[in-house]
C-alpha cells in the first residue's frame, strides 16, 4: 500500500497497464481474418526490385498462444499485486512469503538446533553430530574469511592453533561470534619516527627469538615500554581483554618480517569480525562456537598460552 | 535526371568494421572466459576480468552489433526508399563518431573509468558523443525515409526506425548523471529507482538494440537472399506493434525478489510472458518466407546463417519469458543460465544474422554478388554453430547445477554446498565455454580472410539509384 506517494501514481500505473494489454488485444482482434481457400494475396508494393509481401493470415496456433499469455497476464494481475495498489486476491507479498518461509524453517529446524543450544559448549565440541552441523554452518558463513580449513589468512586468524586474540574460553569464543570484534591497533609512525619504529620492530622480533639488530632492539625496548606496553604488556605477552596479541609466540596475524612489523607499527591495523547474533540466532552461534572449540582442541596447544 | 548512386561508402566502412570489431570483441570475450578457468591470466589490473568483461560486452554489442546495424540500416533504407542517404556529411560523421566512441571505450574501460551501469559503463563525455552520433543517425535515417520515392515504408524500416528512436530515449534517460570530474560521474537516480532505470534500459537495450534493429536486418536480408516475398504483411503489423508496446515493460524481471516493489515485479513478469507471441511473430515471418524455397538451405550458406539465427531467436525468446517467471527465476537468477541465455541470443541470433547480412553485403560493396569463397562461408557456418551449441549447453548445465547446489539443504536446514564448491563444480563447463567461444572466434577470423580476399584488387562500387517499380498488377 505504501508503494505510492499519491493516488495519482496508482491511477497512472493502472491506466498504462490497461492500455498496454488492451492495445495487444486491439491489434490482435483487428487483424484476425478468416482463412480463405483461394491463393494468398500478394501486396502490390515492390521495394528494391524484388521485395514483396504476401498477406497470409495470422497462424492460428500463434494467435492462441498470444491469447493464452494475455489471459494469463490478466488473471495473474487479479491474483497478485501488480495492478496499481491492488494487492491481488491471494494477498501475496514477497515480504510475506519470506516471513512464512522463515517461520516454517524455524519450526522445522529450530528444535534441532535448540537441542544443542541447551548443551554445555564443551559437550557440543565433543559431539560428533553437532560438529558436523557446526562445520556446515562454518563453511557457509565463516569460510570466506577464515578458510574452509579454518586456518585463516593474512589478517584473518587461524582458528585451529589454540592461540586466541580475545581468549579461548568456550564462552569467550561464543561471545566473539555473537557480538563480533573490533580490532584496532593505533598508528605509531608519527610518534616514533622512522628510526624509532625500526628500533621497536627489532625489539618485537627479538621477543620471539627472530633475527634482529641487537643494538636497535636495545633502543626499541625502551620505546616499547613507553608506547606499546599499555596494551601488549611489559613483556609483550599481550592482553586478551582488548585483543592485543601476544608478541612472544610464533603466531602472526599480519606477518613477522621486519617490513611488515614496521608497516603495522607505522600505520596501525584496523580489523573487524562481524556479529552473527541477529543474523544466525543464538542456537546456531552456539553450534559454531562448539565447532571452533573442537578445532583448537584437536591440536596441541603451544606453550605459554594464556 | 542525372544518374545518381546510392551512398555505399558509409555502408562499406561500417561493414568492414563490423568484421574487425567482431574479432576484437569476441577475442576479449574468449580471454575473459579463460580468466575464469585460469585465474592466473588476470595479469595486470587493466587486463583484469572486472575490466575486460565490460570491454567485451561493449565491444560486441555496440562495436560489432552497432556497426552491423549502421551498415545494414543505411543500405536497406536507401535501397527500399529508392533514394541516396539524406545528409551524407552527417552519415560520414556517424561513422567516424561511432569509431571514436569505440576507441574511447577501449581505452577508458581497461583504465577503470566506469559509471558502473551495465551496458552503459562509459563515462559522461563519451555519453555526450554517443548522443551527438545518435541524433545524427536519426536525422540521416528518418531524412532518407522522408525523402523516399515509394508510397509505402518497407517493414524493415519500421523496425530500424523503432530501434533508433527508442535507443535515443533509453540512452538519454539512463545516462542522466552528475559529473564530478572529467572522468567520473554519479547516476542521477538513487537506490532501487536507479536499479529499475538501469534494467528498464538494460532490457530495452536487448529489446530494441539487439532485437528490433536486427529484426529490421532480417526483414531485408532474408527475403532478398531467399528470393521470396515476406510471408505475411499482417503478421508483421501485429508483431511489430505488440513487440514495441510490451518490451518497454519487461525490465523488472531482472530484479525479481529484490527491493523493487512487488507490483513492479509482477508487471515485469506478465509483460515478459506476453512478449513471447510478438517475438515469435518475427521468427515465423522470417522462416516462413522460405516456404517454397526450402531447397536453397542445402546449398546457400548465407541462408543457413539467416535461418539458423531465426531458430536461435525463437529459442531465446521462448527461454526469456520462461526465465521471467518468478519461480523459474528463483533458480536461474545469478547463475550461468543467464549467461547462456544471453549468448544464445547474442551469438545465435544477433551475430549469426549479422554475419549472414555481411556476407550478402560485402561483395555488393565492390560490384560483386558473391564472396571470394562460398566454401569458407559454409565452414564458418558449421564452426560457429558448433561453437554456439558448446557455449549454450555448457552454460545451461552449469547454470542449473549452480542453482540446484545453492538451494540444496541438509536435513538440519543448513546448506549442503558451500559457495566455493559450486565454483569448483563449474570449472569443466567453463572450460567447454572457452572452447565454444574459441570456435566462434575462429569462424570470425575465417570471415575476415574471406572478406580480405573478396575486396583485394576490387574497386569500391556505388550502385546507381533505381526508380521504384510500378504498381504490381
Amino acid at each position: 500500500m505504501a508503494d505510492f506517494v499519491s493516488g495519482f501514481w496508482n491511477a497512472y500505473v493502472m491506466v498504462l497497464v490497461f492500455l498496454s494489454i488492451g492495445f495487444c488485444v486491439f491489434v490482435l482482434v483487428s487483424n484476425m481474418t478468416k482463412r480463405t481457400s483461394g491463393p494468398v494475396g500478394l501486396h502490390d508494393h515492390i521495394w528494391d526490385e524484388t521485395l514483396q509481401e504476401y498477406n497470409n493470415p495470422l497462424p492460428r496456433w500463434w494467435m492462441y498462444m498470444f491469447w493464452i499469455t494475455i489471459v494469463f497476464a490478466i488473471t495473474y494481475l487479479a491474483m497478485y499485486p501488480g495492478f496499481g495498489n491492488n494487492q491481488g486476491k491471494l494477498g501475496w507479498s514477497a515480504a510475506g512469503q519470506w516471513e512464512a518461509e522463515q517461520k516454517a524453517a524455524a519450526e522445522k529446524y529450530g528444535p534441532i538446533f535448540a537441542k544443542y543450544g541447551a548443551m554445555d559448549l564443551n559437550a557440543v565440541a565433543a559431539d560428533k553430530e553437532a560438529n558436523a552441523m557446526g562445520q556446515r554452518l562454518f563453511l557457509t558463513y565463516c569460510a570466506q574469511c577464515h578458510g574452509a580449513d579454518a586456518k585463516g589468512a593474512k589478517g584473518f586468524p587461524n582458528l585451529t592453533d589454540a592461540d586466541w586474540l580475545y581468549g579461548g574460553e568456550p564462552e569467550t569464543i561464543k561471545t566473539t561470534v555473537l557480538g563480533g570484534r573490533q580490532g584496532m591497533m593505533p598508528p605509531f609512525g608519527p610518534a616514533l619516527g622512522a628510526e624509532g619504529t625500526k628500533d621497536v620492530a627489532n625489539f618485537v622480533r627479538s621477543l620471539s627469538g627472530l633475527a634482529h639488530d641487537s643494538l636497535r632492539a636495545q633502543r626499541g625496548k625502551e620505546l616499547f615500554g613507553q608506547n606499546c606496553a599499555a596494551c601488549h604488556g611489559p613483556e609483550g605477552k599481550g592482553m586478551a581483554a582488548v585483543g592485543a596479541p601476544n608478541l612472544t609466540d610464533k603466531t602472526w596475524l599480519y606477518g613477522s618480517s621486519e617490513a611488515t612489523i614496521i608497516e603495522t607499527v607505522t600505520n596501525g591495523r584496523v580489523n573487524q569480525m562481524p556479529a552473527f547474533k541477529e543474523f544466525l540466532g543464538e542456537d546456531k552461534v552456539h553450534l559454531l562456537a562448539g565447532y571452533v572449540l573442537s578445532l583448537s582442541k584437536s591440536s596441541t596447544p603451544a606453550e605459554g598460552k594464556q | 535526371m542525372q544518374s545518381q548512386t546510392y551512398n555505399y561508402k558509409v555502408v562499406r566502412q561500417f561493414a568492414i568494421m563490423t568484421v574487425v570489431w567482431g574479432i576484437v570483441g569476441m577475442l576479449v570475450g574468449v580471454i575473459a572466459a579463460a580468466q575464469l578457468v585460469w585465474p592466473e591470466l588476470n595479469v595486470a589490473e587493466w587486463l583484469h576480468f572486472g575490466r575486460l568483461r565490460p570491454l567485451h560486452t561493449n565491444a560486441v554489442i555496440f562495436a560489432f552489433g552497432g556497426c552491423a546495424l549502421f551498415a545494414t540500416s543505411y543500405y536497406c533504407v536507401q535501397r527500399t526508399c529508392h533514394t541516396p542517404l539524406f545528409a551524407p556529411g552527417l552519415a560520414a560523421f556517424t561513422f567516424w563518431g561511432w569509431q571514436l566512441v569505440i576507441l574511447l571505450a577501449a581505452i577508458t574501460l581497461p583504465l577503470g573509468y566506469t559509471s558502473g551501469k551495465e551496458y552503459a559503463e562509459l563515462e559522461w563525455p563519451i555519453d555526450i558523443l554517443i548522443t551527438l552520433v545518435w541524433v545524427s543517425y536519426a536525422l540521416v535515417f528518418f531524412g532518407t525515409v522522408a525523402t523516399r520515392k515509394t508510397t509505402h515504408i518497407y517493414v524493415a524500416n519500421w523496425f530500424y526506425g523503432a530501434f533508433i528512436l527508442t535507443v535515443a530515449l533509453l540512452h538519454l534517460v539512463n545516462s542522466a548523471e552528475v559529473p564530478v570530474s572529467l572522468t567520473k560521474s554519479y547516476s542521477a537516480y538513487a537506490g532501487v529507482q536507479d536499479a529499475m532505470i538501469q534494467w528498464w534500459y538494460g532490457h530495452n537495450a536487448v529489446g530494441f538494440f539487439l532485437t528490433a534493429g536486427f529484426l529490421g536486418m532480417m526483414y531485408y536480408f532474408v527475403p532478398k537472399q531467399a528470393g521470396r516475398p515476406v510471408y505475411s504483411y499482417r503478421l508483421s503489423v501485429v508483431h511489430f506493434w505488440a513487440l514495441i508496446f510490451t518490451y518497454m515493460w519487461a525490465g523488472p524481471h531482472h530484479l525479481h525478489y529484490t527491493a523493487l516493489p512487488d507490483w513492479t515485479q509482477s508487471i515485469g513478469m506478465v509483460f515478459s510472458l506476453i512478449l513471447l507471441a510478438p517475438s515469435w511473430g518475427g521468427m515465423i515471418n522470417g522462416i516462413m518466407t522460405l516456404s517454397g524455397a526450402w531447397h536453397k538451405l542445402r546449398t546457400d550458406p548465407i541462408l543457413k546463417f539467416l535461418i539458423t539465427s531465426l531458430s536461435f531467436y525463437g529459442m531465446s525468446t521462448f527461454e526469456g519469458p520462461m526465465m521471467s517467471i518468478k519461480t523459474v527465476n528463483a533458480l536461474s537468477h545469478y547463475t550461468d543460465w543467464t549467461v547462456g541465455h544471453v549468448h544464445s541470443g547474442a551469438l545465435g541470433w544477433v551475430a549469426m544474422v549479422s554475419i549472414g547480412a555481411m556476407y550478402y553485403l560485402i561483395p555488393r560493396m565492390y560490384g560483386k554478388t558473391e564472396m571470394y569463397s562460398t566454401k569458407l562461408i559454409t565452414t564458418h557456418f558449421w564452426i560457429a554453430t558448433i561453437g554456439i551449441v558448446l557455449y549454450i549447453a555448457s552454460m545451461w548445465i552449469s547454470g542449473v547445477m549452480q542453482g540446484l547446489m545453492w538451494r540444496a539443504t541438509n536435513p538440519d536446514g543448513t546448506l549442503t554446498y558451500s559457495f566455493v564448491e559450486s565454483v569448483k563444480a563449474s570449472y569443466p563447463f567453463w572450460t567447454i565455454r572457452v572452447v565454444g567461444g574459441l570456435l566462434f572466434l575462429l569462424g570470425m577470423v575465417i570471415m575476415f580472410y574471406n572478406m580480405v580476399k573478396t575486396i583485394a584488387g576490387q574497386k569500391a562500387y556505388d550502385a546507381p539509384v533505381l526508380a521504384p517499380a510500378g504498381a504490381h498488377a
